[in-house]
């Protein structure tokens, strides 16, 4: 910095910012300057130059082949149904584009590097700081404002000012409560489900109810409330669903693992479990029929299925609330109840 | 300068290297021709193949391959479960994919090249059947392809999708066990894993998953086999993974390249 | 060429005004009205120093052109809808199913407008180039310390633009509505409900009610085409006005000073330069989008909350938030004072946000410890800033092990491991990677350091053996020339703060603290070079290779002197040998009779 040449100087001249734990060194390396401008080919020969100037006009000129080409293609290559005719067109109107755009661009390019002057220039930074004089200028300015407003010495103006800039933007955040519907408690919603008691178990869309005699050892069954299939989406079929979804599986009765109380939540070796992943929500799906197993697929969190659906693996922290389920006198499958607990992720107010 | 020996007057190239690039040509030539035929012979699957061997043939088969782990009168051992009321269709499918026979233990039978002619697939399947009945081939027109697309979909993304991906691609299970990809299975395999429920597959009887239903899965995937992206090639069909890797890869690689191209000095 | 006007143009010393009387009218009219002339003279010849790695900002610049170009054309076919409809359009495998109309439009878009899967192929994927891009971006200016005094405002901005880029790309792919996306939803609902205190209510009032509910499509389409890219394009034109104010940095260099900037002028040479880049990188994304399926959503069909698919994963920019969550051991939560405290989401989330917090405040952090207020604009090149670029080093192998956690099951499919094996192994190297990489990435630093310090002084090794009188073999080490020699010498080194007892004789905490960081920072590092010592190295270097050449003449001339004795042809140094050499029958002739072997040449 000693040594530093600095055409700037009269402009720093009353700033010294401090360097802080830079070294200062007393005899720095010298800077060599520029280096003597190297010829190009294209600045020795003026062939390589002509050369040059005809493959970037030739290659705009290609470019607007490709243009011209795309307009074609995208008459050329109709929509008809079929997922062919999408491809097609997708892809030529696209290749002509891209040619389009690319020619453009090399061409800019070779324009640029070998055509046009290569000569380095020096230019001088100016400080970022601006000039005393101009500081001095900016403080007067605030000088006068001030003066003439009495923003400095009126407190009582300046403060209720503050206040009242910041106290109306508050009614403009109130009326955001409109984004949630009124009326309705987030956690009373959470804390239930369709399942009633009685309501009977079916099949994930078409709502047909299932009979105890059809979940087969290693079946996986995927149901909804068999309620759900009647309901329309503007009548909250995904809100309930989203909550209702559970998964159905039959294990031999000796390898099921049962608390006392829940004994009498499964029929003979048949158990239902939310398929709500109670990590953040994705369904827990995938049943591995041996290990009996379940695997979310979005985090890993892994479930015990012959353990009361607890956690083995990953980052759920709660075990799958079970549905109480028995036999109607039909032989379908029902709820006892809803599930005992709030099904799916955690919130703050679960207990 | 150099002294002039007794030497070979001819060219730079080693004589030696003529022989090298032959043996390299080779090499590749056959090696190309063995992955191709092991590739074709693990997915030439059709229908059962009206067949000229009969059950006792199967039975041989059956005593020569098979028995050493599943028991001669298919009881079972402890290197391999008990086959009764597995079927025909169980049979055809871990046979016909290569999974059988197992050549070693991991945590599931991966496919790998079939060893068996589909006659004696179909030999060893009569025999299995024989011996005792299981879940056995489906009408022609459980396979026939020609079901309802969308709602074989909508099934499909429900009942397969979480393990196998929504376009087939396959997915992870747990401990180093996975569902494959499903781009080059048969129809006749969709269905026999359906009914079949292989190693860690649940089982979808016809209660759970109808005829109808079946036959709607195996058209959609039969249809989306048959129908490419019509954005362009689907790497994998993998989803935001490959999308992100291919971008990084070749978007800004090609992108940086091209930087250094725009500021490199033009001689 | 032109004749003289009787028009009354501003100018009269010339006969016509540069680029014809129409381009001078229209410029004299604009000025006229603008004051335009006073940007042009300011700007128009300003100079740039070029490096490649000073484009990488321009291809997060570019590529958000291509996505708002490509994105007006969707809005005017997309419609960020809930309400429910069934698609009858030219997909087979989704015709009659009930879906809301932002997946329909958006496969309408895909499937029955000509163009349209190749315009929503060039968004997406020129969204993964942009953050992509600013991504780079923000790599190169941390580890060229170009965040450093006056640019540190600068870099809080950029650093802002990035997670509004991230919110971009969020909200943007969660608009059609489809399985994938909806599941990404579905996590950030879970996540939002883990968060004390609020989370449950925010929960309800983003998705309006219970999740999914009717209202999040649109809600995000206002964040996603309003909201988001207003701010983002008035804190990029804010960002791009601070670069131009502030000039760019230039990397060490010949004639290249703190004080100066050294370069090509905009106009004609960055202009084009620029404007071929932008044509590039649209014409690259473009051919990308032409070849390649990005977000097929065809596959997988409406948002409903039971199916799911394998392999769910976000778009690569959030990847770190998701494999943050599986990283997470199991068991993590508990309940307490009748309150779920959610830790296997609390702790990912603080995790992060002080990750975030940690970079956009790194400039200070650096200004504080070296109290440094001068300004730089000189680049410095990663080594000579050794506990920097070993920070930065740590910093994206913590990042890069959260995103590789993100796609944990596809590597353990593609790679036969098992999913559990690969989560221990990345939990294992989320906390060791980054202090080993710290300590790999600093000692490589002070070594190449080191190693040019060895070729300012004492020249390259230029594989030229020389056989010296005595017998020893030694590699002849070349100058390399001033100008290459300067961009090798670091012209700032600092020093560790050494505090002083103050009045009351108390040394205070923070200044301790700030010494031992210091000392941190700066401990390992070369004393700076003098002129005179590399003066001394050039003299001492001539001295050796002018000796050596003297040798090499003297062997030279010996060995001319013994041909020339012998008949033999002479070589003299740089010129080729020319000489007739006896036929290949003649020699074979000579090999056969044998006549023993030919003198030594």
């Amino acid at each position: 910095m000693a040594h530093d040449v600095d055409p700037l100087e009269h402009e720093r001249a009353s700033w010294k910012p401090s360097s802080g734990l830079a070294v200062e060194v007393s005899d720095p390396a010298v800077n060599p300057g520029l280096p003597p401008h190297r010829e190009r080919i294209t600045d020795k020969d003026p062939a390589a130059m002509q050369r040059a100037v005809r493959t970037v006009y030739t290659l705009f000129y290609l470019s607007v082949a490709a243009s011209i080409w795309a307009v074609v293609a995208y008459m050329v290559f109709p929509l008809d149904g079929t997922l062919a005719a999408v491809h097609n067109n997708s892809m030529f109107v696209g290749l002509g584009i891209a040619f389009a755009l690319l020619a453009i661009g090399i061409g800019a390019i070779h324009w640029s590097k070998a055509v046009m002057s290569d000569k380095e220039y020096i230019e001088p930074r100016h400080a970022t700081r601006g000039r005393d004089t101009t500081r001095e200028g900016a403080i007067a300015v605030f000088e006068a404002a001030n003066e003439e407003s009495g923003f400095g010495r009126r407190a009582m103006i300046r403060n209720s000012l503050i206040a009242a800039v910041v106290a109306s933007v508050i009614p403009g955040i109130t009326l955001f409560r409109g984004l949630a519907p009124e009326g309705e408690n987030p956690v009373e919603l959470l804390e239930h489900t369709m399942w009633k008691k009685g309501m009977r178990l079916a099949l994930d869309p078409t709502g047909r109810p299932i009979k105890a005699s059809e979940v087969t050892l290693g079946s996986a069954f995927h149901v909804i409330p068999e309620e759900l299939a009647k309901l329309s989406h503007h009548e909250g079929y995904l809100e309930e669903k989203a909550k209702a979804i559970v998964l159905l599986m039959r294990l031999p009765q000796e390898d099921l693992i049962e608390a006392e109380d829940r004994k009498s939540w499964s029929y003979d070796g048949i158990v239902a479990y939310s398929k709500v992943c109670t990590h953040v929500g994705c369904p827990v799906a995938l049943y591995e029929q041996l290990t009996h197993h379940l695997l979310c697929p979005c985090h890993q969190s892994q479930f015990d299925v012959a353990d009361g659906a607890k956690v083995i693996f990953g980052p759920a922290a709660r075990p799958l609330p079970q549905l109480p389920i028995t036999v109607d006198d039909e032989g379908y499958l029902v709820a006892q109840s809803d599930f005992t607990e709030p099904v799916g992720p955690s919130f703050w107010e679960r207990h | 300068m150099a002294r002039f020996k007794k030497h070979r007057q001819s060219g730079r190239r080693s004589p030696l290297a003529a022989a090298a690039l032959i043996g390299i040509g080779l090499l590749i030539t056959g090696g190309v021709y063995a992955g191709a035929s092991a590739a074709v012979a693990a997915t030439s699957e059709t229908e059962p193949a009206a067949s000229t061997l009969t059950v006792e043939d199967g039975q041989k088969l059956f005593q020569a391959n098979c028995a050493t782990c599943h028991g001669l009168d298919l009881q079972g051992t402890d290197a391999g479960p008990s086959l009764y009321g597995v079927g025909e269709l169980a049979v055809h499918f871990q046979v016909s994919t290569g999974r059988m026979p197992l050549q070693a233990q991991a945590p599931q039978a991966p496919q790998k090249p079939v060893q068996f002619t589909d006659e004696q697939i179909e030999a060893l399947a009569s025999y299995v059947q024989a011996v005792a009945p299981g879940p056995a081939y489906p009408a022609s027109e459980v396979l026939d392809g020609e079901g309802d697309l969308a709602a074989g979909a909508e099934l499909f993304r429900i009942n397969c999708a979480m393990c196998h991906n929504v376009a087939g691609a396959g997915g992870a299970l747990t401990e180093g066990k996975y569902a494959p990809n499903l781009h080059h299975t048969t129809a006749l395999n969709m269905y026999a894993a359906m009914v079949t429920g292989p190693q860690n597959m649940p089982v979808f009887n016809d209660m759970n998953l109808t005829l109808e239903d079946k036959r709607d899965i195996i058209s959609a995937l039969l249809w989306m086999q048959e129908n490419p992206s019509p954005g362009g090639y689907a790497l994998g069909s993998l989803g935001p993974v490959a999308e992100g890797l291919f971008i990084w890869i070749f978007g800004i690689g090609t992108l940086i390249a091209v930087t250094v191209w725009i500021t490199a000095k033009s001689n | 060429m032109s004749t003289a006007t009787a028009t009354s143009a501003p100018e009269q010393k010339k006969d016509a005004p540069l680029g014809g009387r129409f381009v001078g009218a229209a410029a004299n009219y604009i000025d006229e009205r603008t004051s335009i002339s006073g940007l042009v003279k300011e700007l128009g010849r300003k100079i740039f120093p070029d490096h490649w790695s000073f484009m990488l900002g321009e291809i997060a610049l570019w590529s958000f052109v291509v996505v708002l170009l490509s994105g007006t054309f969707l809005t005017f076919f997309f419609q960020a809808s809930m309400v429910e409809t069934h698609y009858d359009g030219s997909y087979p495998l989704m015709r009659g199913v009930a879906m809301s109309a932002a997946l329909d439009s958006t496969l309408n878009i895909s499937f029955d407008l000509r163009g349209g899967l190749l315009v929503r192929q060039i968004h997406h994927w020129a969204a993964l180039v942009f953050v992509a891009g600013i991504g780079v971006h923000m790599l190169r200016v941390f580890f060229t310390g170009a965040f450093r005094k006056p640019r540190e405002l600068n870099w809080v901005i950029g650093f802002v633009l990035f997670v509004l880029a991230m919110g971009e790309g969020f909200t943007g792919y969660s608009l059609p509505d489809d399985l994938l996306s909806g599941n990404g939803l579905r996590i950030i609902d879970g996540m939002i409900k883990g968060i004390p205190l609020i989370g449950t209510w925010t929960s309800f009032l983003l998705f309006g009610g219970e999740f999914p509910g009717d209202a999040i499509v649109g809600r995000l389409y206002t964040l996603h085409i309003l909201l988001l890219p207003a701010i983002l394009v008035a804190l990029l034109a804010l960002h791009l006005v601070l670069m131009i104010i502030n000039k760019h940095t230039q990397f060490a260099g010949p004639a290249r000073t703190n004080s100066n900037v050294v370069g090509y002028p905009m106009l004609p040479v960055y202009a084009s330069k620029m404007g071929g880049f932008f044509f590039l990188t649209f014409g690259v994304i473009v051919l990308i989008a032409s070849l390649f399926t990005i977000n097929p959503i065809w596959n997988y069909g409406p948002y409903d909350p039971s199916p799911v698919s394998a392999g769910t994963q976000p778009d690569w920019y959030i990847g770190f938030a998701d494999g943050a969550l599986r990283l997470v051991p199991p068991g993590w939560e508990f309940v307490w004072l009748d309150r779920t405290w959610s830790f296997n989401i609390i702790v990912p989330l603080v995790v992060l946000v002080l990750f975030i917090l940690l970079v956009a405040i790194y400039p200070f952090i650096e200004a504080w410890i070296t109290g440094d207020k001068r300004e730089h604009h000189i680049a410095q090149r990663p080594r000579n800033a050794a506990t920097r670029t070993a920070i930065g080093v740590a910093g994206v192998i913590f990042y890069a092990t959260l995103w590789a956690a993100a796609s944990s099951d596809l590597i353990a499919t593609h790679f036969m491991l098992s999913m559990e094996g690969v989560i221990h192994f990345l939990q294992f190297t989320l906390i060791l990677g980054p202090v080993i990489g710290y300590f790999v990435a600093k000692r490589i630093a002070i070594a190449l350091q080191k190693k040019d310090r060895e070729v300012v002084l004492h020249g390259y090794e230029s594989g030229r053996i020389v056989r010296l009188p005595g017998g020893e073999y030694i590699e002849v080490h070349q100058p390399v020339d001033q100008y290459d020699r300067w961009k090798l010498i670091d012209a700032e080194t600092y020093e560790p703060y050494v505090p002083r007892p103050n009045a009351k004789g108390n040394i205070p905490w923070h200044r301790n603290l700030r010494a031992a960081i210091s000392r941190w920072f700066f401990e390992d590092r070369l004393t700076p070079l003098t002129q005179a010592e590399i003066a001394a190295a050039d003299a001492h270097q001539h001295h050796s290779l002018d000796h050596m050449d003297e040798e090499e003449a003297a062997e030279i001339a010996g060995a001319d002197q013994r041909a020339a004795e012998d008949g033999r042809p002479v070589n003299a140094v740089g010129e080729k040998a020319s000489a007739e050499w006896p036929s290949p029958k003649a020699l074979n002739e000579a090999n056969e009779t044998d006549e023993g072997d030919a003198p030594r040449a």
